[in-house]
This record gives C-alpha cells, sequence and structure tokens, in this order.
C-alpha cells in the first residue's frame, strides 16, 4: 500500500520531538534607552534569539511533522478538502494586492473590481440577489445571516416575538452557537428514520416566534432534502426565514442552487466549495447571499459599480459590521482565482466529480452505510469498533482519517468526503485502509497510531493539567 | 455529465476546458468507477426533485492558468501604488522572507484544523510556540490560536467578560478613539447578551482616571482602551485605570500589538484582563484589513475562553506532543452552549507571526518597536519645523504615527497623493501619518512634499 511517511525528529536528550524555540535558546534583552517614562516601558523581554539557518531548519522539520493535502487524502467528511490550486498564492503575493484598507477607493480600484465580481459570481453560484464578502470564515457568516435575519423581523416590528432559531440535530455545532451568539433561543429539530427534516416536528416547531430555520442540504450525513419545497412553505408560512449553510454546496455546484430552494439567506465556504487553503485552521472567508428583500441589511460597506468605477457604499438598513475590515482579502482573492480558472462547466464538473468519488468509495468499503443516497460524503458506521480508535488506526495506513463520532445519528460514525481531488487509485488507497482497520485486532485499534511521528496523544491529562505555553511547561 | 467529461487542457491557450482541471479521474476511471457503483450516469447519483434542478448555466467563462493569472494581475494593476503611510489600527512590518517561504509549504498551508495531533505535530508546536510568544508579551497565562481580527476579538472579550462576571451589569465602556468598524463589530457582538457600548472622552488623546471615575459604575461589565491608541497615543494611565475597573469588579480589556508590547510594560503588570488586537502587523503585509486576532486572558477565565488552545501533553511513548485542548468550551461539542461560535480562525497568519517574531527575536523586536516610536516623534518634529503645519496634534507619546494639523486636510491629501504617498485624513483640518521600518526610506520625501504642498 502507498502510504504517507512522516518524518520523526526524535532527539535522544530532548524532551520531546523537535525542541521548542524557547529550548534551544532564550535570551533576555533589556528595554532601555529609550526615551519614553519609566512606568510606560517594560524593563525586559525574554524570547528565543536563534539565526535564520536554525529557525529555517526547526520550521521545516516540523512541516515534515505535519499532514496537508499535498501529503495524501483527506477524506474529512464536512470540510472538503480539496487540492488548492498553487498559481492562486501567487496572484495572492501580488504587491498590487497589498493594500491598507483605509485607502481611497479611487485608488483601489483592482482590488473592488475583483469584489465585486466574486460578488456576482457567488450570487450566481447560489441563486442569490446580492452577496456580501465580508465575513471571515463560514461560522462568521452564519452570524452575519442570523443578524440579517433579525434585522429583517426588527423592521417588520417582529423583532421581540420571534425569539427561537430551529436548528436540526444533525446540523454543525457552530450553526446552534452562531443562533445563540446572536440572542436566539435556539429549537433543536430531530430528523426523522431517513436521516431528513421531520415535517410534522418542523410544523410543530415553526411558528409565531420563529426567526429562521438554519438547514445544511445536502445534510451532513450527504442526503438531499427531498422536500425542501415543503419545508421552506412551512418556514415561510410561519413567517420566518431559511439559512442556508453552505458547508455542503460542494456536492450541488451546476445542479441546484440554493436560491432556487426557497433559502432566504446562505453563506459560501470559499476554504471548502473554491478550493482556498484552510492553512491548519484558517483564513477561511464565510460571504452570505441574501435574496431582493434582504439585500438593504447586508453589512457594510458594500461594493458597487458605476460607469466602470467602482465604490462602497452602506446599505440603507444595514446590520453594520462583522469584521474589522473588508474581511479576508487574500483568501476572496484566492477564490476569485478559482472561479475564474474552472468556470461555471468547471465548476459543475467539480461537483460530479466529487459526488462520484463518494459513491465510489462506499462501494468500496465493507462497512454499513446507514442511509442513502448520498452526494459528496458518507457516513458510515465503524459497528462494533470506536470511531475515534478507527481513525487512529487509520493514520498507520498512512491517509488522514474522516470526521468522526458525529452526525450521531449513525453509531461510532465516520462521515467521509473524499472531494474530486482523489484519482480512484488514491480512493483504492482509502478504501484499502478502510479494510485493513475493519480487519485489525481490536488491540491494534487501540495502541494506533504506530507510524506517526507522534503516537496516540493523552487528552484526558492535556485538558486536566493544561499546558498552554512554554511558561507553564517549564514552571510545572 | 458522465463518463466523456474529458479531462481540461492544461496548456497555456485560451482553449475552452470543459471540466475542472483538478479532478484526476480520467474517462476509463469513470466508467469504471461507474460500473462498480452499478448506474450508467453520474446524473443518476444526484437525488434532486426536478422542481428544484438547475439546469441553466453559471455563465461564467473558463480560463486557463495563464489567463487567470494575466486578468487578476491586469485588474490587480488598477490598484495604485503610492508609499503607503497609513495605520490607525492596521500595521505591516517588513516581513522576512523565511516567512513566505516556509508558510507556503504545502504541509503547512493545506493542511486542516489539527483534529488528528498525531500527524499534524508541526502546525501545533507552531501554535503552541506562537501562545507561548504572547503569553510572554502580555504577561497573561493564556493566549489563544487567533480569533479573526482586532474587531472581533474585542466582541469575544465583551461575551466573555459577560459571562464570568458574577454580578449582572449591562454597560460596556469605550474610548472615544476608538475605529468605528472595531466599535460597529463589537456591537453586533454583543447585543444578543443585551449589553450596550459607551464612549469614553479621551483628554488630548488619552483616557484619565478622573475621566474613568466620572463614566464607571457597578453596572460596567467591562472597559476597553487601546495602547497604542487608534491616533498612535500612549495611553499613560493603565494602573490606576486598572485599579478603578477592578474596584466595580469589571474587567479591564487592553487593544495593543506584539511589536508595540515589546516596549511596554507588559498588560498583566498594570492590571489588564484581556489583551486583544491585531497581531498581523507581524508575518502579514498590508492585506486590507485581513488580520489576526490577539487573545490573550488571566487563567481565571480558562474554562470560559474563546477559540482554540494548543496544549502539551505526552504520547504513549512518553514523548512530549501537543494536541488541541479543552475542547468541550467549543461549539463542535458544546453547541449552543459554547464560549464563542468560531470554528475557522486565522492559524495560517499566527504561524506567519510565529515565525516573523522568531526572526527578530528579543532583540529585533525591540529595536523595532523602538524604532516605531523614535521615528513617529521624529517625523512629527520634522513636520512641526513646516510653516503651515502642527505635529503632532497630541502633546502626548507616539507609536508609529501622530496627527498633525493644517488648514486643509484634503488639499494637503490629495497634493500628497499626486507626490505619491497615502496618509489619512481624520478631519477637515486633520491628517494622520503613520510611519515605520516600511516606509522610513521615504520619509524625506513626504517631509519634502509636505514643505512643498502647505506652502
Amino acid at each position: 500500500m502507498q502510504r504517507h511517511t512522516q518524518a520523526i525528529w526524535n532527539d535522544d536528550d530532548s524532551e520531546g520531538y523537535e525542541p521548542l524555540l524557547s529550548e534551544r535558546n532564550l535570551e533576555t534583552v533589556e528595554v532601555d534607552d529609550t526615551d519614553l517614562p519609566d512606568h510606560l516601558t517594560r524593563d525586559s523581554l525574554k524570547l528565543p534569539e536563534l539565526s535564520e539557518p536554525e529557525l529555517a531548519r526547526h520550521y521545516t522539520r516540523l512541516s515534515q511533522m505535519n499532514y496537508g493535502i499535498d501529503s495524501g487524502p483527506y477524506p474529512l467528511g464536512s470540510c472538503t478538502m480539496k487540492y488548492n490550486p498553487k498559481f492562486t498564492e501567487d496572484i495572492a503575493s501580488l504587491p498590487s494586492a497589498a493594500v491598507h484598507p483605509d485607502r481611497d477607493e479611487a485608488s483601489v480600484q483592482g482590488t473592488l473590481q475583483i469584489y465585486h465580481e466574486l460578488q456576482d459570481y457567488l450570487a450566481r453560484i447560489g441563486g442569490m440577489d446580492a452577496v456580501t464578502l465580508q465575513p471571515p470564515a463560514g461560522a462568521a457568516g452564519e452570524f452575519a445571516g442570523i443578524l440579517i435575519a433579525q434585522a429583517y423581523h426588527e423592521d417588520n416590528g417582529e423583532g421581540e416575538q420571534r425569539s427561537e432559531v430551529i436548528v436540526p440535530t444533525s446540523a454543525h455545532g457552530t450553526n446552534f452557537a452562531s443562533a445563540a451568539l446572536a440572542g436566539y433561543d435556539v429549537v433543536e429539530l430531530p430528523e426523522d428514520d431517513d436521516g431528513r427534516v421531520d415535517l410534522e416536528a418542523l410544523s410543530a416547531a415553526a411558528g409565531d416566534s420563529t426567526a429562521a430555520l438554519m438547514l445544511t442540504n445536502p445534510n451532513t450525513l450527504g442526503l438531499f432534502e427531498r422536500n425542501i419545497e415543503e419545508i421552506a412553505t412551512i418556514v415561510h408560512d410561519a413567517g420566518g426565514l431559511m439559512y442556508y449553510d453552505g458547508a455542503n454546496l460542494n456536492a450541488l455546484l451546476g445542479r441546484a442552487r440554493p436560491g432556487d430552494m426557497g433559502f432566504d439567506i446562505m453563506h459560501y465556504n470559499v476554504h471548502k466549495t473554491f478550493a482556498t487553503p484552510h492553512g491548519g485552521g484558517g483564513p477561511g472567508a464565510g460571504p452570505v447571499g441574501v435574496s431582493e428583500q434582504l439585500e438593504s441589511f447586508l453589512p457594510n460597506p458594500q461594493v458597487r459599480e458605476r460607469d466602470g468605477e467602482y465604490e462602497l457604499f452602506e446599505p440603507e438598513r444595514s446590520i453594520g459590521k462583522v469584521h474589522g475590515a473588508m474581511g479576508n482579502w487574500l483568501v476572496l482573492l484566492k477564490a476569485h482565482a478559482y472561479i475564474s480558472r474552472l468556470g461555471g462547466d468547471g465548476l459543475r464538473d467539480a461537483s460530479a466529480k466529487a459526488v462520484l468519488n463518494a459513491n465510489y468509495l462506499a462501494s468500496q468499503i465493507d462497512l454499513k452505510i446507514p442511509f442513502e443516497p448520498f452526494h459528496h460524503e458518507f457516513v458510515a458506521s465503524a459497528g462494533d469498533r470506536d470511531a475515534a480508535d478507527f481513525a487512529k488506526r487509520m493514520l498507520d495506513y498512512g491517509v488522514h482519517p474522516p470526521t468522526t463520532k458525529w452526525p450521531e445519528n449513525v453509531p461510532e460514525a465516520l462521515m467521509t468526503e473524499p472531494t474530486e481531488a482523489e484519482s480512484k487509485t488514491s480512493l483504492d488507497q482509502l478504501a484499502e485502509a478502510f479494510g485493513a482497520v475493519a480487519a485489525d485486532e481490536p488491540s491494534a485499534l487501540e495502541d494506533a497510531p504506530k507510524a506517526t511521528s507522534a503516537k496516540r496523544i493523552d487528552q484526558t491529562s492535556a485538558a486536566r493539567e493544561p499546558q498552554l505555553s512554554w511558561h507553564q511547561l517549564e514552571s510545572r | 455529465m458522465n463518463g466523456n467529461t474529458t479531462l481540461t487542457t492544461r496548456e497555456t491557450t485560451d482553449e475552452k476546458q470543459t471540466g475542472t482541471p483538478f479532478a484526476p479521474q480520467t474517462d476509463e476511471d469513470v466508467a469504471a468507477m461507474l460500473e462498480a457503483i452499478g448506474v450508467s450516469d453520474v446524473d443518476e447519483l444526484f437525488d434532486i426533485p426536478d422542481a428544484v434542478r438547475f439546469d441553466e448555466s453559471f455563465d461564467i467563462d473558463a480560463g486557463s492558468e495563464q489567463t487567470v493569472v494575466r486578468e487578476l494581475t491586469e485588474t490587480l494593476e488598477r490598484n495604485d501604488a503610492p508609499i503607503e503611510f497609513l495605520g490607525r489600527g492596521h500595521y505591516a512590518h517588513h516581513v522576512p522572507s523565511l516567512v513566505d517561504h516556509i508558510s507556503l509549504r504545502s504541509e503547512f498551508i493545506t493542511s486542516y484544523t489539527q483534529y488528528q495531533p498525531e500527524i499534524t505535530q508541526g502546525f501545533l508546536q507552531v501554535l503552541f510556540e506562537y501562545q507561548s510568544l504572547l503569553v510572554e508579551l502580555t504577561g497573561l497565562e493564556i493566549a489563544n490560536c487567533s480569533m479573526y481580527d482586532a474587531a472581533t476579538a474585542l466582541g469575544e472579550a465583551a461575551t466573555l467578560a459577560d459571562r464570568v462576571r458574577e454580578t449582572t451589569g449591562d454597560r460596556i465602556l469605550v474610548p472615544d478613539y476608538i475605529r468605528a468598524e472595531r466599535r460597529d463589530v463589537l456591537e453586533n457582538y454583543v447585543a444578543g447578551a443585551d449589553l450596550v457600548v459607551e464612549e469614553l472622552p479621551a483628554d488630548d488623546g488619552v483616557t484619565t482616571p478622573e475621566i474613568l471615575e466620572e463614566a464607571i459604575d457597578d453596572d460596567v461589565v467591562m472597559t476597553y482602551l487601546e495602547s497604542p491608541t487608534t491616533d498612535g497615543v500612549l495611553e499613560e494611565h493603565l494602573e490606576e485605570i486598572g485599579e478603578i475597573v477592578s474596584a466595580h469588579d469589571g474587567m479591564f480589556c487592553l487593544g495593543t500589538d506584539p511589536v508595540a508590547l515589546a516596549l511596554l510594560r507588559s498588560p498583566a503588570d498594570v492590571g489588564v484582563d484581556v489583551v486583544v488586537g491585531d497581531a498581523s502587523v507581524l508575518g502579514m503585509g498590508p492585506s486590507y484589513g485581513m488580520g489576526l486576532g490577539l487573545f490573550a486572558c488571566r487563567e481565571a477565565y480558562l474554562r470560559q475562553v474563546p477559540g482554540r488552545l494548543v496544549g502539551a501533553s505526552r504520547d504513549d511513548d512518553g514523548n512530549r506532543a501537543f494536541t488541541l485542548t479543552l475542547q468541550t468550551r467549543e461549539q463542535h461539542i458544546r453547541r449552543e452552549r459554547a464560549t464563542s461560535n468560531i470554528c475557522t480562525n486565522q492559524a495560517w497568519v499566527a504561524l506567519r507571526a510565529a515565525i516573523h517574531a522568531a526572526s527578530l527575536g528579543p532583540s529585533g523586536l525591540v529595536s523595532l518597536a523602538k524604532r516605531c516610536h523614535r521615528l513617529a516623534e521624529q517625523t512629527a518634529s520634522r513636520l512641526e519645523e513646516i510653516e503651515g503645519v502642527s505635529a503632532p496634534v497630541r502633546d502626548r507619546h507616539h507609536f508609529r504615527e501622530f496627527r498633525a494639523r493644517v488648514d486643509d486636510a484634503n488639499a494637503v491629501a490629495t497634493a500628497i497623493e499626486a507626490n505619491g504617498f497615502a496618509i489619512h485624513v481624520v478631519d477637515e483640518e486633520t491628517v494622520q501619518i503613520c510611519v515605520s521600518d516600511r516606509n522610513e526610506h521615504r520619509i524625506d520625501e513626504l517631509v519634502d512634499a509636505f514643505t512643498e504642498v502647505v506652502n
């Protein structure tokens, strides 16, 4: 089996793997010789002092103990870890893209043009009437979207009354947290036995206090909500708005659009659907699209075009701001480059291949997949194995494992999303890893991983006695 | 679309491509995969009701790599390229080449959040080193591995203050010099908790204990100040202010940045409970406001901290190893009771900031910070010598930037711009100028331009 092997930089004399910078050389520098009063300045600063060659080697070693998309398959369900085209980095590195946020509009016409074009591209892709690019991540997009719903209801004199947001049990955790941050009570909506929204439960939950329903489609099981029209009717009849969580948009590009399904608000995860690198946790970007009736509530500012010139403006009833500037500009620029590279047909093809890959991989795996027909991702059950152990053992076979133990309507869930970027060979390798782990002795799973740069890490003591800096490591 | 989808051309022409170039399946692969699945066409795999199917085109053209690079480069060339003397909360310094070369290593940039720590030790260790850097600079025990930017970090600090406070209260105090954008973001973050934001007036750019005493009572959940302020002024009474805030059981939050902190007294020393700010002053050039939310706080708030934390632990071999920890605070586990809704953060920017800080080392950081202070004061003095210019407007200590008074700020800024420089217009009679290692070599010309323009 072809497998990714990580470097292990383990020095017998050192405490761990690659030493911390602080363990190499900490120096204390006196802070004197300033004309500032003493009570304003510090006495000294103690930080690592190392030469560039030493640092280059330190970080290179650390990179060799890290797994990225270019290392091997990365089928994390709901995360859409697709290949990140390199040319987008070159564009984001152009000196002409490096502008200060307070630059006069007239002097950043190129940047504003790119914002305007991307607003337009995303509106077409989502079937929305207007798009803001300001939210710096998906969760920030959810928050912005819910604030827009709130502002809309307030504008209708129903702000107080509509105090609830309905969220399906299997939704992303951010949906619940974003609604709560905006001050809403979250009403949890159970799924029916088919893994989809339970229409009766929705009818019972939706009413005069409903502000919005937040829904992912396909949902986290990869299933398309077939009753989406009825769902939208129930929510709209109750006076609520439909919010689309764009985490799974990679399943639908060019085949269905949230705007056509009755959604009023949606966010896009550009680090998922539009291939911008996730950067080990971020930065992402979470643009938000809205239907025409909500356009005037969008965050401040928006970009518009007049006779080939671009300008900023504040929407009439704007919710204000969700980011200190214009969001994650360099990420948005990469998303624009990706969309421009693929075009409409390429995006549609990306979805086709993503769904093909998920279905092919599933066909090659001998684990129960309780819910079908899935699209870009499927949720397999590890059965009598612990899904977290199953994942750790997959690491030994040189691949990144799926998302585990979620959603909870599949026991010991392995939520798997290979994306369009995996070749058939690579999918076969993944299937082989699934199969090998399923056939392994239970002890092999419990002891895993063995072939990684670090072995199984003790999470319990990490949380019980947190050591969050080299200062705490030294003192404890 | 089925087995006849062809791989795109990888030529450097504009020849029409028919699919994504970033999916490796050949036509033969597709046919074999469809057969294994048991369908004849990819369309059969989509369970979408006809009523909501989209049968049209997005009408977005595809382009070869060369075409897209050329077109976007041309579009970006519509941006003017003045020497920026701009700051007001968004700063940049020279970023060492090492930062780009290391951070663009694909093991780093193409990785996801470290949910499998055994194969992501490298990134985790860098984030641990980033947290440690902030602990050293702030004097506070806990630093998370990033929020989005200074504004959202401030919003998170306010919701933290509301959660940890034992007595009820509903007011947040912020200085009148705060950027409007930051205040707007803060208002959105606290609206759900029914908190109101009120402004504290400053005395010639600085907050005095008297001003705070006037405004504060036990209703104040959090008091926020900045140093350096948006005007480039260093606050002078933080210790007394910390005592007043503490006497009213409030949280004291300070906005600052890691370069300024290399020079300034540690926030923990003057009674600050939470430090926020934009840490992308290290690691990023000007990025149209794409930031790195710095968030550090006292250990007492550990279980209530928003965002991800990296901790040290042991692995099965007994070696030290790193992992995301205290995840029960986070949205994927705690859902609506999470300490924040944040998931994706700015980790890669944090990695860049950590590499930048390590490249400078303590001596480089301190010397950069001293330079930011010295350049601001020196440049202000030089402008003061020009007839018709008064600088700095505030009779205070400055860091990186200062305000200057002129007769007609817009006219001056426009004329300065014609000389190839960008400066801030604050109001009709005030401009603001930010100096640093990035534009230091052009300060003489800026002063000349001022002389010419004002006369």
